[in-house]
């Protein structure tokens, strides 16, 4: 298994290489500068270009490329230039708040999803079946910002005033910060209260981001669980005489989720790339956060490097998925 | 008192908005402890279905069972879900076609079979597994007690159908089921399995119902043959009558169609005409008529009755006269 792992790692490299090349390539093939979009509307041709100069844009791009690539490898991955903050401690920051609420969103999405599914499948083409399959419809096709904003509108503020509509921490509540996230350090300092803050502004964004996964997995399940029940090793665990509970705990479901646990990891992969519209309505200061502001500013140093770490995370989720799978799955385990 | 008695059982498909099906027409038959009754037929003939009935291990939803199957004075159809489970695998144990796909990929071979010792035996931990590599060894496979810490996929098909066995046997059940279990495997590994079964239930006195297409398995295995056609028994006879003057024509071109090393150069296999999707539903007549080379009007028109013929039993309206049979049929 560790060589495994080795190897996974090492296949990484290139992957990640070829893609710093294509961020790099790409981001310059834009139309626009940085120095257009920070100087804004007003900015004479000759203030654009010393800005250029400045900031090292009026190099040749291969120049550009290696220097670049020499900084990350040595884990400078320069200033943004919106706030002119290291972009490295950026991340450092709002990495915690997007693992809080990507953690968040997909407990909820398996939680409810694999149960869903599987209730769907057990009582395929009934009642509850057709409710959870347009249930699932609905839930794919409404537009996060879109449900973001009703939560808000029913549950939070103006509406039921339940849940905070937006933030992390209520201003003034007294945490200590440890790790920077906010939950883990309300249960490490022992200050429940800001952990009750914590997870209360986590419910709603939580929600909105799970919607789709949730979805997602619902459906995988289904299908999954309704193809295994056909299977022949089912009725041979039928033709044992066991329990019901133990043919579908141990037969249908072991092998129904096989193909869930690819989902769940793509799914993984894709909300910790930063949930950019929730995080945008719910002012959640996080990755997508960030990336929804580095694309508006044209903010080359903070794209370049938000892009590299989606990658990374990636290739990191990829990889637990496929130990997962080795885990579950003897046949994997022999390749 | 024979062990099984099926009477009169018929399985209906019915699925909503669609005609319904008649897979098992009036089956009726006995299987004495200790004996290996044959089923036989084509695909589709109800052979399969008939087995799954008994088992009761049909889908729960879209079919009506009708007779009865009474195992050791109760009646197995009449039984609740709960009480058919503490039966299956205990007293009734089930081998299949397909042993690639009838093992768990993703479970040990060892949790397998422990599964059905607790669950019937109360068996746990270091006794079930005792037990498991005893009965894997019992069915002829090499280091039993390696093999239980193994996965389905490492193991060959002649293998997997092995374990299966030990699987359908480890609560030594009075009446295994074997539903084409040599289908899938080749020649070789075939004539092993067949061996290895007659063995087991020779051994143990478990009596055996020998689900088939394959004439040359009842050949070797089978005491009594029930010949299938349409969801009908259409002969009933015992092992060496069948062969030696087979009397329905259906039983008859079964027999031809099989290919002998003992035939004539150049003798070519005679196949039945036409396929089961040809049948005509029994009500209006005999529904091998449209295939059989014997049929007469008064095939087209009323059904055959299962009749006493000889020692055996008989549906048909013009059988093979037993001289052409000993003729034709013989081998």
């Amino acid at each position: 298994m560790l060589r495994f792992v080795v190897r996974r790692l090492l296949q990484a490299i290139p992957t990640l290489f070829i893609l710093s090349i294509l961020v790099f390539a790409w981001l310059r093939a834009l139309p626009g500068g940085p120095a257009g979009a920070m100087l804004g509307d007003k900015a004479t041709p000759e203030k654009i270009a010393d800005l250029n100069r400045t900031l090292g844009l009026d190099q040749p791009i291969f120049v550009q490329y290696f220097k670049f690539l020499g900084r990350v490898l040595t884990g400078d991955f320069g200033s943004s230039l919106v706030s002119n903050q290291a972009v490295l401690d950026e991340i450092g920051f709002a990495l915690p708040a997007t693992i809080e609420l990507s953690l968040t969103a997909l407990l909820l999405a398996v939680g409810f999803g694999i149960p869903l599914g599987y209730l769907a499948a057990r009582y395929h083409g009934r009642l509850v079946d057709n409710s959870v399959v347009i249930g699932t419809l609905v839930g794919v096709a409404v537009p996060v910002f879109f449900l973001g904003y009703l939560l808000k509108l029913w549950f939070a503020g103006e509406g039921l005033g339940w849940f905070p509509p937006s933030g992390r921490q209520t201003t003034g509540i007294d945490a200590t910060e440890v790790t920077g996230f906010a939950t883990l350090d309300g249960l490490l300092t022992g200050e429940f209260d800001a952990f009750g803050d914590a997870l209360w502004h986590l419910v709603l964004p939580g929600v909105a981001l799970a919607t789709i996964p949730a979805a997602v997995i619902v459906r995988i399940t289904r299908a999954s669980v309704l193809d295994v029940v056909n299977e022949d090793f089912v009725r041979t665990a039928e033709s044992k005489g066991l329990g019901r509970q133990t043919v579908r705990r141990r037969h249908v479901l072991r092998n129904a989720l096989l193909p869930v646990t690819t989902t769940i990891g793509l799914q993984t992969g894709l909300l910790l790339g930063g949930a950019v519209l929730t995080e945008r309505v719910f002012n959640w200061r996080g990755i997508g956060y960030l990336l929804a502001e580095g694309i508006e500013r044209r903010d080359y140093p903070r794209l370049q490097a938000l892009i590299l770490l989606g990658a990374v995370v990636y290739v990191l989720v990829n990889l637990l998925v496929d130990i997962a799978y080795g885990i579950i799955d003897p046949r994997v385990r022999a390749r | 008192m024979a062990l099984l008695e099926v009477r009169d059982l018929s399985v209906v498909f019915q699925r909503k908005g669609e005609k319904p099906f008649t897979a098992v027409d009036g089956v009726s038959f006995d299987v004495d402890p200790g004996q290996t009754v044959g089923l036989v037929g084509e695909s589709g003939c109800g052979k399969s279905v008939t087995s799954l009935a008994i088992m009761g291990l049909l889908p729960r939803r879209g079919n009506r069972v009708g007779g009865t199957a009474t195992f050791e004075g109760t009646n197995l159809l009449s039984l609740s879900d709960n009480q058919m489970r503490e039966r299956r695998g205990r007293d009734l144990g089930m081998v299949f076609q397909d042993p690639l796909s009838s093992l768990n990929p993703v479970i040990s071979i060892g949790l397998q079979v422990t599964e059905v010792l607790q669950r019937h035996r109360g068996m746990k931990g270091d006794a079930a597994k005792r037990k498991a590599a005893e009965l894997l060894d019992k069915v002829g496979i090499p280091d039993p007690t390696r093999r239980l810490s193994e996965y389905p996929h490492q193991l060959s098909g002649g293998m997997r159908q092995r374990a299966l066995i030990a699987i359908a046997l480890a609560c030594a059940p009075r009446l295994l089921i074997a539903d084409e279990p040599t289908t899938a495997l080749d020649v070789t590994i075939q004539a092993q399995i067949l061996s290895l079964l007659k063995e087991l239930v020779t051994d143990t006195g478990t009596a055996l119902v020998m689900i088939t297409h394959d004439l040359g398995v009842v050949a070797g295995l089978c005491d009594e043959v029930n010949v299938l056609y349409g969801g009908k028994i259409v002969e009933r006879a015992e092992r060496h009558a069948l062969f030696n003057h087979a009397r329905h024509p259906y039983t008859h071109g079964l027999l031809g169609s099989i290919p002998r090393l003992d035939a004539p150069k150049g003798e070519k296999l005679v196949p039945i005409k036409g396929s089961v999707s040809d049948n005509i539903p029994w009500d209006n007549g005999c529904a091998f008529a449209p295939r059989c080379p014997n049929a007469i009007d008064d095939c087209r028109q009323t059904m055959p009755v299962l009749e006493t013929d000889g020692p055996g039993q008989l549906r048909c309206h013009n059988p093979v006269e037993l001289a052409d049979a000993v003729r034709e049929g013989a081998r």
